[in-house]
């Protein structure tokens, strides 16, 4: 069938009156149509910014979050591999809010259960309790990823030790670095997911000063910038505890 | 109804006339999706560049010559794309569900209505494809006979189609690769899908000059249908001469 045939086939003929009077109207739709999306892009980059991001952006990156969260398995493993596979050399991608050395004599976890009732944990308490092994393939955020190993103990065991039951029922954990310049709030679901750990090794070694030492999270259904380095303090909260990136235009939960 | 008398050629026993004939080409919702895909696609695609230059690792390299990196640093700066991560991400993850949701609008209609025949290659068009190729460079004079898109269109139209599934596979697979541990599977693992987002991103790219030229060169009557939806179709009828008259 040619052209011609298939447009005698298959198509309406119409007038020549009625054609320039629908091209007249579909050419003002059209260019109706390009004006208010030049508005509505205009409109869009003038809305105020919420933490970071533009409002609607923001408000569409909180709808993603419950949209994906209430339909995921929040308890869903993520995929590990052999203690080999993992490399040698760590990347070390953020120092924000790092000590250049810490003592572990004198540090202590701080864990706040509530107004001015804290719990002062050491290093030798926290590598006491059962340690579990964590090679996965850790994701920054900004594009790149490294089968790296971790150990230490599951926050879950951690906070079932330290009978933090009340608290494992609250929406969210709060973690700061013992300066407090870097913080982090993590969604109670993804923190009690069971590789998520409290970390003082890598490749069977203590955490080197850059990587977090004593104490760092490694929790990995999140992006990197969850892996908070050097705890100091621990707390639980109802509210989305503030959150260095988040605050700078980032998706609060950066779940993966 | 015609506009006659464009041009006449008497011969023995028959009149040609050269008529205007005015059709419907592209129904509405067509239109629609197209214009609507045109900038939701432009954002995602810049939106993406913000977020691929945090970490721009891929380059094309022969043996140990890099003979492209992707991308230079004068696109990015005319781009005004450092340190716009946090901001690609935003927007990316919104316009995302407009490009998605569009896109599955488009191929229910095509379904539904019957276009997809028009549109869906079918046995010659490969072959035919290749013909309209060397007739478009000049090579050779014959082009296939069509219908409402040539071989060549319905195998490019298709394909669009597919990359666009292609980059919603491969972008849950980048967006949530413990969630959507299958997808990621799929697509032989995280990196190895981010590297196949960006191909069908750069395949767009290249889809899009391509489809610019042509619509440039088609002209102006091809242009407008995409907006009007009417295209003015030239054609000869025949009338027969009474000898007896």
């Amino acid at each position: 069938m040619s052209r011609r045939d298939y447009f005698s086939k298959r198509t309406k003929e119409i007038s020549n009156s009625a054609y320039k009077k629908r091209m007249l109207f579909s050419f003002l739709i059209f260019v109706a149509f390009v004006t208010a999306g030049i508005f509505a892009w205009k409109w869009l980059n003038n809305q105020p910014n919420d933490q970071g991001a533009l409002k609607p952006l923001r408000k569409t990156l909180e709808v993603n979050e419950k949209l994906l969260t209430s339909t995921f398995d929040t308890a869903k493993k993520v995929k590990t591999y052999d203690e080999k596979d993992a490399v040698k050399n760590v990347r070390v991608n953020g120092l924000i809010g790092m000590e250049k050395t810490i003592d572990t004599a004198t540090w202590r976890l701080q864990v706040v259960r509530g107004d001015g009732d804290t719990l002062k944990i050491s290093l030798a308490e926290i590598e006491s309790l059962p340690k579990e092994d964590v090679v996965f393939d850790f994701k920054c955020i900004e594009g790149w990823s490294q089968v790296t190993h971790w150990a230490g103990v599951p926050l879950k065991t951690f906070m079932d030790h330290y009978h933090l039951n009340g608290q494992e029922r609250m929406n969210y954990v709060g973690l700061q670095t013992v300066d407090k310049k870097y913080y982090v709030g993590i969604d109670m679901p993804s923190a009690l997911q069971s590789q998520t750990i409290l970390c003082y090794e890598t490749n069977n070694k203590p955490l080197p000063m850059n990587q977090g030492y004593p104490l760092r999270l490694i929790i990995p259904v999140k992006y990197g910038i969850k892996h908070l380095k050097q705890i100091g303090t621990m707390y639980f909260s109802n509210q989305k505890p503030p959150d260095y990136w988040a605050e700078r235009g980032y998706d609060y939960y950066a779940g993966l | 109804m015609y506009d006659f008398l464009l041009q006449l050629t008497i011969t023995s026993c028959s009149i040609f006339i050269l008529m205007k004939k005015i059709v419907k080409k592209h129904p509405l919702a067509i239109r629609w999706f197209h214009w609507i895909n045109f900038p939701v696609l432009t954002i995602m695609i810049w939106s993406g560049l913000l977020i691929y230059w945090a970490n721009d690792v891929y380059q094309i390299k022969v043996g140990n010559t890099v003979i492209y990196k992707f991308f230079p640093k004068g696109l990015y700066n005319a781009l005004n794309v450092p340190f716009h991560l946090a901001k690609g991400m935003s927007f990316h993850f919104a316009f995302a569900w407009l490009f998605i949701i569009n896109g599955i609008l488009y191929v229910a209609y095509t379904i539904f209505s019957g276009e997809w025949r028009y549109l869906f290659p079918n046995r010659k068009s490969f072959k035919e494809a290749w013909q309209v190729l060397l007739h478009d460079l000049h090579i050779k004079k014959y082009e296939p006979p069509q219908q409402k898109y040539n071989a060549a269109q319905r195998i490019a139209y298709t394909a669009i189609i597919f990359m666009g599934m292609g980059s919603v596979l491969t972008g849950l697979a980048i967006y949530k690769p413990v969630q959507f541990s299958r997808a990621t599977f799929l697509c032989g693992g995280y990196e190895a899908a981010r590297v196949e987002h960006f191909i069908l991103t750069i395949g767009y790219v290249l889809f899009f000059l391509i489809h610019i030229f042509q619509v440039i060169k088609t002209g102006w009557n091809n242009f407008q249908a995409m907006i009007s939806g009417l295209e003015v179709i030239k054609t000869e009828k025949q009338i027969p001469v009474n000898e007896q008259a």
